[in-house]
């Protein structure tokens, strides 16, 4: 899918900080990327690696406790510190979100024609409850639900999981946003139902060319939708690049072992046992000095790994990898 | 999208098609629902029958009473027999006549301060429970002291002061009711509002007013609708009670809680002017417990059909 070059959302040096008994937890540190009109940018992580955080700050969804820096541009307006009714303008209208757990994302009392009918409601006032009751009945069947006529009348628990992910992606939809954010949408379906729902996502981007920000521990849900992929690790970015960028030239180790990680049929060498990553995620609160992956990391180096934060740097078009030795690892690759 | 990547989807929609074809003859509106579990409910359909049949008694009871609402000074007080259903007081008054007149005030009490005070009991408890932080400390202390205060006490001297009119008793009443209810809606909206579809109802735009009313306080139309139906039942025991302590209802009105207590005066030889007014109060009681039962059940969306 070709994307323009058009920044819709852009986000510059985004922190988020939570207070606990045992001193400031760094959920996010230090973020910043654009996402392109019609792009899909798939953020992949670890659990507590900061996507869902930093996905939250972007609307302001996070409790009060969090201190949140940075800045957050939604072409060109910053979202940041807005007051929550202003932000109201934005959620679910210029950018919305699709949550991982349909069944706890649906009001169990309020038929799911409703909840979605209110989506519309919300953003405009105006609307004939007929008017909006077409548009979602419209909305069911964009994104594949038989009889929506019928269906907009019954309760989430007498959807189906699959059913409900795509009620959750018609709510997202109904006011047709430039940005989508869908934090693990297909993580609690099965494989063939996942198929089903990214291809939902993909026909909703052909049809509205919103953007996408899809939030997900799965490399293999990411290779096969997203444009970009940003690989975070312990609330930072280490990696930034195309999916071929990422995948076939890996410049950060963390991203080399998460992708070593996984197993792979057509390069299965029998009795070979799956790599991994030694060692645990640092601790949010006590991160090590240096660059928070040097204690795991196979390539790290005393004096420079364990003193100075890597930067991102560029290491090819549109392609930055926040590691001291990117370009030296990429060339490694390409000889091996 | 090509073609061979629609085939799946197609096919997965057709399977689902058919699931959903085979369900149809089942499916219903939720309002037919609704009826449909309620008229079912056979306790709640006799709550519901008996405080139908007694509304219409007390407050039709100016063309339903079989006799004039009217001292007979000189007819005997006489205990129930076939002329009167309920006996004769000791004015002359056919008892059953002057029962019906007396439950005019009694459910008239019992229903508004049952409405009024579950809907402040109800907004005070979400309010707290949702916003947290002073606004809960404020109006969970403020509930605290109303629960502190001796409510029997505060209701005498209150309606001494007040007077004895219905709206005044209606208020007081209700005024010192909605803690409980205010607390139990408090605690479940603590535990709702951490819910994942407040957060993607806020994900949509929704403003807080918005998801209190729209998406929490629904969920809690069990727990509201019980405790309404118990809140009637204690509002008329209260009003008894008061009255039979003489602060509540004044003369020449009169209230089944005012019956008792002028019963009372005649227990060992007319218990019967006792009797009357004591079960009636104990029927409504108990019709509008099974209501709430029938209620609670109908309104849950998950329940068996």
């Amino acid at each position: 899918m070709a994307a323009s070059r058009e920044v819709v959302l852009s986000i510059r040096n985004l922190s988020v900080e939570f207070k606990t008994d045992d001193g400031m937890l760094k959920a996010v540190d230090d973020l910043s990327y654009d996402l392109m009109a019609g792009e899909t940018l798939g953020i992949v992580g670890e659990s507590g690696s900061g996507k869902s955080v930093s996905s939250m700050a972007i609307l302001g969804l996070l409790p009060k406790t969090a201190k949140i820096s940075g800045e957050v541009l939604f072409r060109g307006e910053s979202l940041l510190g807005r007051p929550e009714g202003e932000l109201r303008r934005f959620r679910g209208n210029k950018i919305a979100m699709v949550f991982q757990d349909a069944l706890a994302s649906l009001n169990p009392v309020m038929t799911v024609g409703k909840q979605i009918a209110e989506a519309i409601e919300v953003h405009d006032s105006a609307i004939s409850s007929t008017a909006a009751r077409d548009r979602v009945v419209e909305l069911l069947d964009i994104v594949g639900i038989p009889e929506p006529s019928r269906r907009i009348n019954q309760y989430p628990h007498e959807f189906s999981g699959g059913m409900r992910q795509r009620a959750m992606i018609a709510m997202s939809i109904a006011n047709e946003p430039d940005v989508l954010i869908a934090d693990e949408p297909t993580t609690a379906l099965d494989v063939t139902i996942q198929a089903q729902v990214m291809e939902v996502f993909e026909r909703i981007q052909e049809r509205t060319s919103s953007s996408l920000l899809l939030i997900t521990h799965d490399l293999g849900v990411v290779a096969g939708v997203a444009d970009r992929v940003m690989v975070m690790y312990a609330g930072r970015q280490v990696e930034l690049g195309s999916v071929d960028d990422v995948y076939y030239r890996t410049a950060h180790p963390y991203a080399q072992g998460l992708l070593a990680s996984l197993p792979r049929l057509d390069r299965r060498v029998p009795g070979e046992r799956l790599h991994r990553i030694k060692g645990q995620p640092p601790s949010l609160i006590f991160l090590p000095p240096g660059c928070a992956f040097n204690p795991r990391c196979p390539h790290a180096k005393p004096g420079i790994c364990d003193t100075s934060r890597p930067e991102m740097q560029t290491v090819g078009f549109a392609h930055a990898s926040s590691c001291h030795f990117a370009s030296e690892l990429m060339t490694r690759e390409v000889a091996s | 999208m090509s073609a061979n990547l629609e085939q799946p989807l197609d096919v997965a929609s057709e399977a689902e098609t058919a699931l959903v074809v085979g369900s149809a003859a089942v499916a219903r509106t939720q309002w037919q629902l609704f009826r449909r579990r309620f008229f079912r409910h056979r306790l709640a359909m006799l709550g519901l029958f008996i405080l139908v049949v007694l509304c219409v008694c007390t407050f039709g009871a100016k063309w339903v009473a079989p006799y004039k609402n009217t001292p007979d000074l000189l007819a005997d007080a006489a205990g129930p027999s076939r002329k009167h259903w309920f006996g004769v007081d000791l004015v002359g008054r056919d008892y059953l006549t002057t029962c019906l007149y007396a439950g005019r005030i009694s459910l008239k009490i019992g229903l508004f301060v049952s409405v009024i005070s579950t809907v402040l009991g109800t907004l005070t408890g979400a309010i707290a429970g949702y916003f947290g932080k002073a606004s809960e400390q404020i109006l969970m202390r403020v509930t605290d002291l109303f629960l502190l205060l001796p409510s029997l006490a505060v209701l005498a001297v209150g309606l001494k002061l007040a007077g004895g009119k219905d709206w005044t008793i209606i208020l007081v009443l209700a005024g010192l009711g909605w803690m409980g209810i205010a607390r139990i809606v408090r605690g479940q909206v603590l535990s709702l509002k951490e819910k994942e579809f407040v957060e993607a109802a806020r994900a949509i735009g929704c403003s807080h007013t918005r998801i209190i009313i729209r998406h929490i306080i629904p969920n809690l139309v069990g727990p509201i609708m019980v405790n309404a139906s118990l809140a009637v039942a204690g509002a008329i025991i209260a009003e008894s009670t008061l009255s039979y302590l003489g602060f509540g209802v004044q003369p020449p009105k009169t209230s089944w809680g005012k019956l008792l207590a002028d019963g009372k005066e005649t227990i060992a030889t007319k218990g019967y002017l006792l009797y009357f007014p004591g079960l009636l109060i104990i029927l409504v009681t108990l019709a509008v417990n099974f209501l709430g039962d029938g209620l609670r059940d109908a309104t849950d969306p998950q329940a068996k059909h």
